[in-house]
């Protein structure tokens, strides 16, 4: 025989061999899978960006496939269209997702704060606040490094004159950049609220004003004068119940340093 | 047992897969960016050059070898690694559920890696015999390992570095792994001197 013929030969049985083991294997060695998580993940945008509580879309569409998790409508980045999908592919009732938007407690930017000392590490807000809590005035302020714009998906997150400014159109409420900021001043909030406090200073009317122009400075004269009293003040910061809350404004009118905002909350 | 020691520290550092022989380079440049992956895929290539080693191994010196088809090895090996890749994913699958978990992304990628080809091609020419051979596989997996690592934290510095715009991004990035590679030339030499 020649030798073209005999490589030839042998080439194809090891071809036709490892075929022949791969067939039996995924015969016998298949693992069923269960047929309702492919149909869910189907649905879920793919994101992973964990507004669910879990660990990626698969981490939601395996928890509901296996029955641990009932509510179809935690996926916050795919709004109302992926709800109704999910529920549909589950046979359960369609709940509304509550649309969300991260919402920076703080609007301390370098023309209303100053910075205490220069800062000359790596540019993080993690780093900045290590060294003496935050190189700002303000110790609870926005640091403005933008950790929180570095780990946005949708790049949502722009700092402008040295602080986070969130985009509320491309901000699908995923809540990584709360998770991210250090000073915690980041909260994801239902975008039907009407009212939100802009500053995390926790320090009494004096101090609030030599570090910043725009702070809480306490006076307390939202929550004396909110209708609804649905203001309480808590470590010199007004505390909102959105339960009470009628959405009226009286709180925003009244406040002197404008610290309370109304409506279109940016 | 000098000589198994002397393979694995030559295909840890002198022989370096990535930053001296150049292979593998795109799962280098396209996993090395978070370190969680870097591990996965690291642990993945550990796991299937090893396998890939033993098992070209027995087919050359006991197929191939008797048929006189030695020079057909590198279309032959391609071959015998893709299927068994594809082989140890349904194993994996089926048997050993939190390794295919931790594995399971990285092994398809694998199935067409220049590096694992290499090692069992080298073993080849270098007449290792088997337990030298999955040594040689296991150590240029490990090397691989720790170039990836390495280099991860290379990157993670990049980030935070702002280059002119026409390096950012994969420039840039080729600039610090030809400096990476360059840092591995300093173990040329050492490998002749401990061992021989």
């Amino acid at each position: 025989m020649s030798p073209v013929l005999i490589a030839v030969l042998i080439l194809s049985a090891i071809g036709l061999v490892c075929a022949l083991v791969l067939v039996l294997a995924s015969k016998f060695m298949a693992v069923p899978v269960d047929e309702k998580f492919p149909a869910i993940r189907a649905c879920l945008p793919g994101a992973n960006c964990g507004a669910c509580g879990y660990a990626g879309c698969d981490g939601y569409a395996n928890a509901l496939a296996a029955g641990e998790e009932e509510k179809t409508n935690k996926c916050i980045a795919g709004g109302q269209e992926v709800a109704k999908a999910v529920a549909e592919t589950m046979g359960l009732a369609f709940e509304a997702v509550v649309e969300v938007n991260a919402f920076v407690h703080c609007r301390g930017d370098c023309l209303n704060t100053q910075k205490r000392t220069e800062f000359q590490g790596a540019r993080s807000c993690a780093a900045a606040k290590l060294l003496f809590g935050s190189d700002g005035a303000c110790h609870y302020g926005c640091i403005g490094y933008g950790d929180c714009a570095s780990v946005c998906p949708e790049n949502a997150i722009n700092i402008i004159n040295g602080i986070a400014h969130i985009n509320d159109i491309r901000c699908m409420g995923c809540g990584a950049c709360a998770r991210t900021c250090p000073q915690g001043i980041i909260e994801v909030l239902p975008k039907e609220f009407e009212v939100a406090v802009s500053c995390s200073n926790h320090d009494r009317g004096p101090a609030v004003k030599k570090a910043c122009a725009v702070g809480c400075i306490a006076c307390t004269l939202c929550a004396k004068k909110c209708p609804a009293g649905a203001i309480t003040m808590v470590n010199n910061l007004p505390e909102i119940d959105h339960d009470k809350c009628t959405g009226c404004g009286t709180c925003a009118s009244v406040c002197p340093q404008k610290v309370i905002l109304f409506g279109n909350k940016v | 047992m000098t000589k198994v020691l002397m393979i694995a520290f030559m295909m840890v550092f002198t022989q370096n897969y990535v930053l001296v022989q150049f292979l593998a380079i795109c799962p280098f440049l396209g996993v090395s960016q978070k370190f969680d992956s870097c591990i996965g895929m690291s642990g993945a290539v550990i796991f299937v050059m090893t396998l890939a080693s033993a098992v070209t191994w027995l087919i050359y010196t006991y197929v191939m070898v008797p048929l006189g088809l030695d020079y057909l090895s590198t279309i032959i090996f391609i071959l015998v690694i893709a299927a068994l890749v594809q082989f140890v994913e349904i194993f994996l699958k089926k048997f050993i559920k939190p390794l295919y978990n931790a594995l399971g992304v990285y092994l398809p990628l694998i199935t067409t890696n220049c590096a694992v080809l290499a090692v069992t091609l080298l073993n080849i020419s270098e007449k290792y015999n088997l337990l030298e051979s999955c040594v040689d596989g296991f150590s240029a997996g490990v090397g691989f390992g720790l170039a990836l690592i390495l280099f991860c934290g290379v990157r993670k510095a990049l980030e935070r570095a702002k280059p002119p715009k026409s390096w950012a991004g994969l420039p840039i990035t080729l600039v610090a792994a030809a400096l990476t590679s360059m840092t591995f030339m300093g173990f040329t030499g050492i490998a002749d001197k401990l061992f021989g």
